[in-house]
């Protein structure tokens, strides 16, 4: 079939762009980028309210910007940057047209016409409802009609990105199986498909029951499909920022994946039980059985968490074996030592996979156990721990791909790169503290979305104790350190595409040329220890192990001082 | 660069497994199975277990109950609102309100003794959440959650709404009395 396109291939990089491919995955990232902009704006009004000390904004415009911060940040800047990295893992790495980009514009601009909507809705004051949304209490229809148009948007994203491994395979422009980048944006667009329908079961009864069609949505059953969509949407991010994770190994290191068996497997896992760990946020409600809440919690969330922990190993394991390869062999962490800690690329990943799996990781398996929930369900630990998951997760790790994108899909050079060399270190650690005080205060029960712990002027207010005060109120200086740097991040972005020296091009041919294979590896080991590839990241996968074990149990001796619950 | 690249070997699930990953596989499959088992095991051992016991209700089946149950063990009435004070006997049917933007009674128990805690939302989501103990559960409207407590300290305890619930949900705390 003739098609009428060209293909660049980048003079940085080797990587091969088709023309519309190109600018959906510039318009998809760019407006990510507008959406954590506006999303980080947001932060400021969130994190300078609840810093008791400064305690900003008034009552019903705080609850406002927090609404439209976690839309503008959960939805919108995640899923615009996924279809980004869904289209580039699709085309660019299948070397492959876009399927039917007009289709594609019409999703973005679903997608986009959706996230309007839906943001206006909320900055007209009447939805402030949070981004849960749980009924009966309701928003104003077209908060509920923007989330459905951009759901829809979405869908047909997923259906562009299916459609374009179809043609890649048909036309054979790889041969053998999909990389493993590939293979894991797969699974983030099967998980995406299962979220959306989610989405669309609950939302739409809800948009009918808005405009006063329906007269009733159960709340609980509300919760139980809302959180297939909340919960379900975050695997998406999981599943994509783990693909970044392996292409940036790939990319920095010349990495080669350790077992594709294992790592292709432990994204099969993923799509098996990931959804189902969405139950671990009805743990502490009625209505659902024991049984329902430890199955749904246990047995298929941990084969999630076993995923994960396979991931956390295999990504640091590959770069250590191609790093030894080179000659970084001395002791157990030369490797980690002569990596290139300079390039933003490299260190956004590393600071993110450390983080993601030391506070959101072990907190997330903490609140995912049925009894321990107890202890901080709706708690400020809660948003402590998907900010740990979230942003030092994805969101970093999404910063890390877009520096790698500026030079190569963007075709600038970026401005201030001493900046661009520190930003991952400033927001990273700074996001890691935030996440660690907010656990803290979480910890001693300050609530989440709450305007004012101190229930001023109230008859029967509670006191909170000093150490909550302190630790809300060094939330409100992570957080704005925080925030600081994802501005920077921001400036260096955007002053590059707006400001930063045109590179190349680099050659443009009417034809693609064929991805070849991986060349085939050579499986003595010549280097390593004890029978070990990479004694290295063993070493460091026992220290985080240990220290699982230990936060685990200390919360169940925490649990087993509390009153008696039966 | 082969994560980006096609694997050399089509048939990628014939790949070999290494000794590291194979072993950290079965370590960190053990310790998801003890976790899993330590959930079950403080069902039977643990004191510190969600029932899970539930009807549906309604605001004015609840109300009337919650009424009569007031009316039998107030004892006194506290701020300008006068909110009754309950002092139910050991083991009763206790019953509290989560509504915009108030829990309604108070609770005045005794250490050491057990109650059958009615809780329900007789409008949106709430969040019960027991300070400084910290026991946090959530009330859901339509649901009438029937949980054990024994409590085993005495003191003036708060219990603060944690599950946003619109413009007052600050103001939303009260007291519970342990003697």
């Amino acid at each position: 079939m003739a098609v009428h396109t060209t293909y660049r291939t980048c003079p940085r990089s080797g990587l091969q762009f088709e023309d519309q491919a190109e600018k959906l995955i510039k318009i998809n990232a760019v407006t990510a980028i507008v959406a954590l902009l506006v999303g980080g704006l947001l932060a400021i009004g969130v994190v300078l309210t609840r810093w008791p000390a400064v305690h900003w904004l008034p009552a019903d415009t705080f609850y406002m910007v927090l609404t439209a911060h976690g839309l503008d940040m959960l939805i919108y800047w995640m899923i615009f940057f996924e279809v980004a990295v869904l289209y580039f893992a699709a085309s660019t790495l299948l070397r492959c047209r876009i399927a039917t980009p007009g289709i594609a514009w019409l999703g973005y601009a679903l997608m986009l016409a959706g996230a309007v909507i839906n943001n206006i809705a909320v900055f007209r004051g009447d939805s402030s409802v949070m981004m849960t949304s749980y009924v009966p209490m309701m928003a104003h229809w077209s908060f509920y009609l923007g989330l459905i148009v951009f759901a829809v948007g979405a869908l047909v994203a997923c259906g562009v990105f299916f459609g374009t491994l179809v043609v890649a395979k048909r036309e054979k422009t790889y041969e053998g199986s999909v990389p493993l980048v590939t293979f894991g944006a797969i699974t983030a667009a099967i998980i995406a498909v299962f979220t959306l329908l989610s989405g669309a079961i609950i939302l739409i009864p809800t948009f009918l029951m808005s405009v006063g069609v329906l007269k009733n949505v159960d709340p609980l059953v509300y919760r139980v499909i809302w959180w297939a969509l909340g919960h379900s949407s975050q695997q998406i991010n999981v599943a994509t920022h783990i693909s970044i994770w392996y292409a940036v190994a790939a990319i920095a290191f010349g990495a080669k994946p350790m077992s594709e068996r294992v790592s292709r497997g432990a994204f099969l896992l993923y799509i098996l039980f990931l959804q189902l760990a969405s139950a671990h946020h009805i743990l502490a409600d009625p209505g659902v059985s024991t049984e329902w809440k430890i199955v749904n919690t246990s047995y298929f969330m941990y084969f999630a968490v076993l995923a994960s922990m396979i991931h956390a190993l295999s990504i640091p394991g590959a770069m250590e074996v191609a790093q030894r390869a080179r000659g970084f062999n001395k002791g157990l962490f030369e490797w980690l030592r002569k990596a290139p800690w300079g390039n933003p690329v490299f260190s956004s990943v590393f600071i993110s996979l450390v983080g993601f799996g030391f506070l959101g990781g072990i907190s997330g398996v903490m609140m995912g156990t049925e009894q321990l929930n107890l202890l901080i369900h709706n708690t400020i630990y809660v948003p402590g721990h998907f900010h740990a998951t979230v942003v030092v997760g994805s969101t970093l790790t999404f910063m890390g791909l877009t520096y790698f994108l500026i030079p190569v899909l963007f075709r600038r050079e970026i401005i201030s790169p001493d900046l661009a060399r520190i930003q991952p270190y400033f927001f990273g650690f700074a996001m890691y503290f935030f996440c660690l005080v907010m656990m803290g205060a979480g910890t001693l029960g300050v609530s989440r979305r709450h305007w004012d712990m101190a229930f001023s002027g109230h008859a029967l207010a509670y006191e909170w104790p000093g150490a909550a005060y302190l630790m809300m109120g060094l939330v409100g200086i992570g957080g704005v350190v925080a925030i600081i740097g994802g501005a920077l991040f921001v400036y260096i972005v955007l002053g590059s595409l707006l400001f930063g020296k045109k590179l190349d091009t680099g050659a443009v041919s009417p034809h693609f040329t064929p991805v070849q294979r991986a060349a085939p590896t050579i499986a003595a080991q010549t280097y390593g220890s004890a029978g070990f590839v990479a004694p290295g990241t063993f070493v460091l996968a026992m220290v985080f192990l240990l220290a699982f074990v230990l936060y685990y149990f200390v919360n169940w001796k925490y649990l087993s001082q509390l009153w008696g619950l039966s | 660069m082969s994560a980006i690249l096609p694997p050399s070997e089509r048939l990628w699930w014939k790949h070999p497994l290494d000794r590291l990953e194979a072993t950290w596989i079965i370590i960190a499959f053990v310790w998801c199975m003890i976790m899993f088992f330590m959930m079950v095991f403080w069902h039977v051992y643990g004191k510190q277990n969600l029932a899970t016991e539930t009807y549906k209700t309604n605001p004015a089946l609840f109300m009337s109950q919650t009424q009569a149950f007031v009316d039998k063990w107030t004892v006194r009435t506290e701020t300008d609102q006068k909110i009754p004070v309950v002092a139910p006997p050991e083991g009763a049917d206790i019953y509290l309100i989560a509504r915009l933007w108030s829990w309604w009674p108070i609770l005045e128990l005794e250490k050491g003794k057990t109650y059958k805690l009615h809780l329900t939302a007789m409008d949106y989501n709430h969040g019960f959440s027991l300070q400084p103990t910290n026991i946090n559960i959530q009330v859901v409207p339509g649901y009438e959650h029937v949980i054990k407590i024994t409590p085993n300290e005495s003191g003036t305890f708060s219990i603060v709404c944690n599950e946003y619930c619109g413009i007052g949900h600050h103001e939303m705390v009260s007291r519970l009395y342990v003697k």
